[in-house]
């Protein structure tokens, strides 16, 4: 008899899945109905760029302390994909649960002996209740949820309630769905060890957080900030920003009056043409964005250049997703920060915001769109797959219905009228931002032509030098001035006095808030400092100056944001090192608290040679 | 000097139009092209069809690309706001600013090379979205701005200036446009004002996507023998199937020439467009037939010119996309902006 894992709200487990088999809203159901005693969860989809037939996995993470990052391992796998078997049964932490299929029961060889074995044939329940082999195959999955149900000992009225919920208005569907999940529980409950020593029991952790995808979140972001036009092209995985953007705006900006719409979406013919709409609406006054991933930017940089040069506010969202080129695509990375950064040819600089979750999804991206307007210039949100094509629980989203938009320098008719000389790239509040006037504002006045050629003052083409300078110059202005709008790093301070620092940004956030727990716990103090925007203010650029050692947590190969920070910041590279995870999983406390361990080990040895050589003197 | 302004001379006795403005009124700064560039003449034209169908300038958007003939824009309605874009992608960037203020009026200018090569695909499907604009293409056959390359239209056969053959199938760009679904569709000549003002009045007037390829001669690198885009070449092949005029809602309308040999057509804006067709066969309302004339007349070295197809009633982007009738770029917080009790109600759906 194997010793077992026992834990109460505190572990993961696993589902392997074969995509297209109907198993992701099952899944979710198990999640949610979790969420709804009042345990955090944090799940996670890890799939395959494929439509059908290839391997998935959704992993939840259950956590009554509320950690929200993957942990690493699972503690019940529910194996559902004979092709996966091997990799999945592996993963298993010591004393785990294998759940699978035992219709066709497997050899004793296929198992772990430190591993609880629980078997139901699920097949053969389903082949005996349903004749449709649609339903006997998205059924099973029900069942399984029903039986975990009972094996976690969960609260099955919460599971029956969300069944409800999710077929509302479709009560065909809700019977045989509740018969589905009473089956699997009383199988459970009749023939497997209920319940298991992992349980979820009521809590009260959750409070009023939601439980929201990113993408959704941003798009949303998108309506309150009051994008009107959106052009993209598919790419995973942006295309639900898109998507939800039209779904929201469907219910939310419908004119009343005539059933018209207060948007317009156009799904472009490439990445070239969807920046290109997006530049040409906001240059023409309406606010508008476009969403794609690394792909697409290299696609859009010719743009962006124009965008930076010409001056015309751009949103940008970028779901980074692993590369280089095709890379992963279904796979989560932050490995589009220097080609964001800098895109294009020439010397450009672009504002980056990098969200952590998807509430300041909602918040950068419509605080993006007053950014872009008031800055003129390209923004880019810089989200990635693990934020956006999950669903992750985070306090409520919220808005100041005092807030008005900000539409940045814009001359009116009136403004004009009034007179003075209008020179479309004059400085005349020394803060490198120029004013603008829309297209038709004005018969005789404020009209001007925009290029991406070299141009004076007044918007006339021309190619000299001192004129070429001054223009460069008064956008560097405007990108330090653009400092003082990014929204500030935040500041983790450890309780004891630190010697060293670390800085981590977007998706990594949860794993770095856990890690960062636990090391000090382990008595190692670290001083964290969580990026939120680009350009840098002085506070990240002292901050990476303070330390003895700095380390950058990210999750790419080369340290993008490293570099960035030694680039911009001129800081001795010696003294910034960071912390790699690139898998395209996303990255564990585990990982990074291991990481961090070892890295100060090394510090602590004394270095044998520089003593040895002392010594020989 | 990068930059030449037009000296603002107003003769006492120019004459002015309904506007009160005279033709002055719609030129931009001097042209910086080789003197006796076909492009120049289109630029001329412009400003005589926007003076005559007495446009307020300053509601005409111009949008061009990269190339001699998107640098034009700079040489007519300097009271215009102007956009010289990317090169290729004029198409998106008008498509944008249209999505934004539907009621301003979109000129696109392009070259040949701009959107018959690196373009195409904007082109194309700036056609098949049936965007609200008069999209100019001056086409030349050669990329002028880098000095004489062939560019995609230059018919195969067809001569360089250094005596290279072109081996490669031009791009009929009137046919193309004509199968996406433009609905005013046009080809004329930069030699002939008298035939490319009426066709850009009727163009600037029609509700959708209008397009119009005029043959431009570059004297620089494609005016020589051999080339079928030279003055002498377009002069000599040049097939007219009507001769237009174009009468807008505020003239009345009256009948000048012989019934049987006039074709009325009323546009969405009011605006008639009255045809006198020159080939009695010619039907300018039918897309299969104006695309067969085309092709068949080029197979016999002819360029066909005139209102090749004319849909009176087209619809455009906004009307598929559905969107309000007030401009995108007018619409504030209460129309945008769902407000926290919303977002509320969004809050408690994700619990
Ligand atoms: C991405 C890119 N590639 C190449 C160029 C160089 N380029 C500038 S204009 C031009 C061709 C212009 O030809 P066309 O559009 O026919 O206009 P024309 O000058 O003949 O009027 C080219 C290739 C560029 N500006 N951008
Ligand atoms: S090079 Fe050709 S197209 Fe360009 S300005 Fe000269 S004549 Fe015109």
């Amino acid at each position: 008899m194997p010793m077992k894992l026992e834990a109460v709200n505190d572990f993961v487990i696993k589902f392997a899945n074969v995509n297209g088999s109907g198993s992701a809203s099952a899944n979710t159901l198990f999640a949610k109905a979790i969420m709804r005693m009042g345990v955090p969860v944090s799940p996670r989809n890890i799939f395959p760029s494929n439509i059908q037939g290839l391997p998935t996995w959704y992993e939840v993470r259950v956590s009554e302390a509320g950690w929200l990052g993957r942990r690493g391992g699972a503690d019940l796998m529910v194996a559902m994909n004979p092709q996966t078997w091997e990799k999945d049964v592996v993963e298993i932490e010591p004393g785990g649960y294998l759940f699978y299929d035992s219709t066709k029961p497997l050899h004793t060889d296929k198992f772990r002996s430190d591993v609880t074995v629980l078997a139901m044939p699920l097949t053969e329940i389903c082949n005996a209740t349903y004749s449709d082999p649609r339903q006997r195959q998205l059924f099973k999955n029900i069942i399984y949820v029903g039986a975990l149900a009972a094996l976690l000992d969960m609260d099955i009225a919460e599971v029956e309630k969300l069944v409800a919920e999710q077929y509302k208005g479709k009560e065909k569907l809700l019977e045989p769905n509740l018969k589905a999940l009473h089956l699997g529980r009383d199988y459970a409950l009749a023939h497997l060890p209920c319940p298991l020593g992992i349980t979820v029991k009521r809590s009260d952790k959750v409070g009023d957080k939601v439980f929201l995808e990113g993408n959704s979140a941003t798009a949303l972001g998108a309506v309150y900030g009051g994008a009107t036009v959106c052009a993209w092209y598919p790419i995973t995985p942006s295309s639900s920003v898109a998507e939800a953007f039209a779904r929201h705006c469907r219910k939310f900006r419908t004119d009343a009056a005539t059933g018209k719409n207060n948007f317009a979406i156009v799904q472009a013919e490439d990445e070239l043409a969807s920046i290109g709409m997006v530049i040409g609406a906001a240059w023409n006054g309406a606010r508008a964005f476009t969403c794609t991933s690394g792909p697409g930017v290299s696609l859009m940089t010719e743009f962006i250049g124009l965008a930076y040069f010409a001056e015309i506010p751009s949103v940008i969202v970028n779901v980074q997703r692993a590369g280089p080129s095709t890379g992963m695509p279904t796979r989560t990375q932050q490995a589009d920060i220097l080609s964001c950064a800098y895109a294009s040819h020439g010397d450009t600089r672009h504002v980056l915001l990098f969200p952590a979750d998807p509430k300041e999804a909602f918040e950068m991206t419509a605080d993006a769109l007053d950014l872009a307007d008031r800055l003129q210039t390209p923004v880019f949100v810089m989200t990635d797959l693990d934020i956006g094509m999950n669903e992750r629980l985070c306090d409520p989203l919220e808005w100041d219905d005092s807030r008005t938009y900000d539409r940045g320098k814009v001359l009116t008719h009136d403004d004009l009228e009034s007179g003075k000389r209008f020179g479309r790239y004059l400085d005349v509040d020394d803060d490198g931002i120029t004013y603008r006037t829309y297209p038709g504002t004005h018969p005789k006045r404020g009209s001007f032509f925009t290029r991406g050629t070299s141009r004076d003052r007044y918007a006339r083409y021309t190619e000299e030098g001192s004129a070429y300078v001054d223009n460069m110059q008064r956008l560097l202005r405007k990108f330090e001035t653009a400092k003082q709008y990014v929204p500030a790093p935040v500041l983790h301070e450890s309780p004891t006095p630190a010697r060293h620092g670390v800085i981590y940004y977007g998706s990594t956030a949860c794993a770095m808030e856990e890690a960062l727990a636990d090391l000090e716990l382990e008595g190692v103090p670290l001083d964290a400092l969580r990026v939120r925007a680009f350009p840098f203010q002085d506070s990240v650029i002292d901050f990476a100056k303070a330390y003895d050692h700095v380390f950058v947590v990210e999750q790419n190969r080369d340290g993008q944001l490293r570099t960035l920070l030694i680039n911009e910041g001129v800081l001795d590279p010696a003294q910034i090192s960071s912390i790699a995870h690139y898998d395209g999983t996303p990255i564990t406390a585990r990982f990074i608290r291991s990481e961090i361990e070892e890295r100060l080990a090394a510090f602590n040895v004394r270095p044998l040679r520089r003593s040895a050589a002392a010594g020989e003197r | 000097m990068t930059y030449l302004a037009k000296p603002k001379l107003h003769h006492p006795d120019l004459p002015a139009n309904s506007l009160g403005f005279t033709r002055r009124d719609y030129e931009g700064t001097i042209s910086t092209l080789c003197a006796g560039c076909g492009h120049d003449s289109i630029s001329a034209a412009i400003v005589q069809a926007c003076w005559e169908l007495a446009i307020e300038p300053h509601r005409v958007a111009k949008l061009s690309g990269i190339g001699c003939s998107s640098k034009t824009p700079t040489y007519f309605l300097d009271k215009s706001h102007g956009f010289n874009s990317v090169h290729g992608r004029m198409p998106s960037v008008l498509t944008g600013a249209n999505l934004a203020n539907r009621h301003l009026i979109y000129l696109g200018v392009s070259g040949d090379g701009d959107s018959a090569s690196i373009g195409l695909g904007q082109f194309a499907h700036s056609m098949r979205r049936g965007v609200n604009m008069t999209y100019i293409v001056e086409n030349n056959g050669v990329y002028g701005l880098t000095k004489g390359q062939f560019s995609a239209t230059a018919d195969r056969g067809s001569k360089s200036k250094r005596g290279a053959v072109n081996s490669e199938e031009g791009i009929d760009l009137v046919c193309l446009a004509l199968q996406l679904g433009a609905t005013y569709v046009a080809r004329s000549f930069s030699g002939d004002k008298a035939q490319l003002v009426p066709l850009i009045k009727g163009a600037l007037s029609h509700h959708g996507a209008a397009f119009i390829d005029v043959i431009s001669p570059c004297v620089a690198f494609n005016n020589h023998e051999g080339s079928t885009r030279s003055y002498d070449y377009v002069r000599h092949h040049n097939e007219a199937v009507n001769a237009l005029d174009v009468i807008t809602v505020h003239r009345e309308i009256t009948t000048a020439y012989e019934p049987g040999t006039l074709q009325e057509v009323r546009q969405h804006d009011g605006s008639v467009i009255r045809l006198r067709k020159l080939d009695g066969d010619y039907d300018s309302s039918s897309r299969i037939s104006a695309m067969s004339h085309v092709q068949t007349r080029y197979a016999k070295g002819e360029i066909v010119t005139g209102l090749l197809y004319i849909e009176p009633d087209a619809e455009d982007l906004h009307a598929s996309l559905g969107t309000v009738d007030r401009p995108l770029n007018e619409l504030g917080e209460p129309e945008l902006c769902p407000g926290s009790a919303a977002l509320a109600k969004f809050n408690a759906s994700l619990r």
